[in-house]
């Protein structure tokens, strides 16, 4: 079995102008890459001899409002030969098209898909970039911090109008959330009510 | 004379019993072949991951039994097991014990219903009957560990809730040693039946390569005759001090999954057995106060327990600013949680990766070629549960 501070060397070594930082942690290597060499690392780390990342496992958005450069894309690969794992991450602003790698995995098509569907991240060159995971119709990308808990629409079956209909969520109570920092000052909307 | 020959549409569920669950599949046909499956998910989304971010660590464990709702325990496990590596929990072995004990038992579960109800699927209903009388049997070991037949809530970080309660060993000690015979009945009823091959020997063959680019993992993967199991390759908790076999299957198809998922019970029960002979005694979970909730009858007594009973239950622990990647070996496949967390008492994100989401985007390359009829058999040998899937 190859030893995972080999093989970052060899990352390193054979990518070293394409590899922003890379690091090793929880027995994985956390590798930084530029967007635009996104399709060349996947690929050389697939098809490499002493990489060898046959297997994409998944790929996933995070979502940082506050910062800039909003989102984190994140691809996690997995080597069945040298028992390895790899975290891919690239910085992604927002409306920013990011290529697909459809073309290098297969699998990567739903994952793309569910990226899109839920941080609302454009991919280059996917073959049927649609929502995949809500509802037909849907508007919004729910994982981004900025979409409510509860959603915007409820749906329920009317028996006026005899058919499923679409309505805003009206909520009896408002969400919850504590802020334990200081017990005192309970939620937000308490916070604004006790203002005025 | 040239015939005009016309497409068909076909609309395949979400509601039909061999869907599994809420899959809507558009089928393009010609004739009885299909020559395009556009499987349409998303009807049973919940936003697990979304409300994961909103929950605290200990709240979050519940949506994991109700991601794949057949083997609740195998998922909590990898929750768990994220949180103990960022944490750097040491879990006490008597808990690793249970908690291997319980996957395991979770993995037959799974294994039962998938087993049966892909017979049911191809024709054969005595399978389910007989196989079902067993489930309930190993829910009620959930029950009598958690309180609750299905979404146990059971597992947490740095052990487990609750130790076994008196004289469950031997239960469960008893049922593995009847169990065997009920797996010889069904393989009687199964293995050599005719119908039951017909319908399943070299439908839906998935390559080695292919199954590799799919992301397939767990029996899909090994059916395709790739001998990879994260029990094995990349062992958690106290999984390398077993001995057990992977079974492996060679063509690939239908029935081979079906084999292997057979040969897994048997060592599952194997596994289980060994659980048994050597379960340690000690605690059942980490004693760092800052994490697990001190005993009831500390709080009556010690300030600080009390303390800790509350803060535990209000904001939960904190969990240090960091991410990771762990994966367990889930009965449907490689099971992962990545987890982002950022020093407060709620995960900042997580990210389920769920086994049967990639099996079931294979459906297209599966299915094309195929008669109709061989939907549901390839669909059931994929082994799809539509709570990973939509999550």
């Amino acid at each position: 079995m190859q030893n995972i501070q080999d093989l970052e060397k060899i990352l390193n070594s054979e990518l070293n102008t394409k590899i922003k930082s890379s690091l090793i942690k929880h027995n994985q290597i956390y590798l930084k890459i530029d967007e635009v060499d996104l399709t060349e690392v996947i690929l050389f780390l697939k098809t490499n001899s002493k990489t060898k990342f046959r297997q994409l496992i998944d790929i996933t958005a995070v979502d940082f409002p506050e910062n800039e450069i909003r989102f984190k894309l994140v691809y996690l690969l997995l080597s069945h030969e040298f028992n390895q794992r790899i975290i891919i991450e690239i910085d992604v602003k927002e409306k920013e098209i990011v290529d697909s790698i459809t073309s290098i995995f297969p699998a990567a098509n739903w994952m793309e898909r569910e990226v899109f569907d839920m941080y609302g991240i454009d991919f280059k060159d996917h073959p049927d970039l649609r929502r995949i995971l809500t509802d037909y119709g849907f508007e919004g990308h729910p994982l981004r911090k900025d979409f409510p808990l509860t959603g915007h629409n409820e749906v329920r079956y009317s028996h006026e109008t005899k058919k499923v209909i679409y309505e805003p969520v009206k909520l009896e109570q408002n969400y919850r959330n504590f802020d334990y920092e200081s017990p005192w000052e309970g939620t937000k909307y308490i916070k604004e009510q006790t203002k005025e | 004379m040239a015939k005009e020959t016309k497409t068909l549409n076909l609309n395949f569920g979400p509601q039909h019993p061999a869907a599994h669950g809420v899959l809507r599949l558009i089928l393009q046909l010609d004739g009885e072949i299909v020559e395009k499956a556009d499987p349409h998910i998303g009807l049973l989304h919940r936003g697990t991951e979304k409300l994961i971010e909103n929950k605290t660590y200990t709240q979050a464990v519940p949506y994991f039994d109700r991601l794949d709702y057949v083997a609740p325990m195998n998922q909590e496990h990898a929750f768990a097991l994220a949180i103990e590596k960022i944490l750097n929990i040491e879990v006490p072995i008597r808990a690793q014990y249970i908690r291997v004990m319980f996957c395991e038992i979770g993995r037959i579960l799974s294994h039962i219903l998938n087993v049966t109800t892909q017979a049911m699927d191809v024709g054969a209903l005595t399978p389910t009957l007989w196989g079902f009388e067993e489930r309930e049997i190993l829910m009620g070991f959930y029950e009598k560990v958690s309180g609750s037949r299905l979404h146990a809530n059971y597992f947490r970080a740095g052990g487990v809730h609750q130790d076994l309660p008196k004289g469950l060993d031997k239960e469960i000690g008893k049922f593995c040693e009847r169990f065997p015979k009920i797996i010889n009945d069904l393989e009687l009823l199964l293995t050599d039946n005719r119908i039951f091959k017909q319908r399943n020997v070299d439908i839906g063959v998935v390559s080695k390569q292919d199954a590799l680019d799919y992301s397939f993992s767990g029996v899909m993967l090994r059916g395709s005759g790739v001998p990879w199991d994260l029990r094995k390759s990349q062992p958690y908790d106290c999984y390398e001090q077993f001995e057990f076999k992977i079974p492996v299957g060679k063509n690939g198809d239908c029935y081979d999954r079906y084999l292997c998922r057979i040969e897994e019970m048997k060592e599952s029960v194997n596994i289980i057995n060994q659980c048994l002979a050597n379960l340690p005694v000690g605690p059942i979970k980490t004693d760092d106060g800052k994490i697990s909730p001190p005993p009831k009858k500390e709080i009556k007594q010690s300030m600080e327990a009390l303390i800790h009973h509350f803060k535990l239950y209000t904001e939960g622990y904190r969990v240090d600013k960091d991410e990771i990647y762990t994966a367990v070996e889930a009965p449907k496949g490689e099971f992962g949680v990545y987890l982002i967390s950022d020093g407060s008492s709620k995960p900042y994100k997580c990210k389920i990766r769920a086994p049967g989401f990639s099996h079931l985007q294979a459906m297209d390359y599966l299915i094309k070629g195929h008669m109709l009829a061989d939907v549901p058999a390839v669909l059931g040998s994929m082994d799809i549960v539509f709570g990973e899937v939509d999550r």
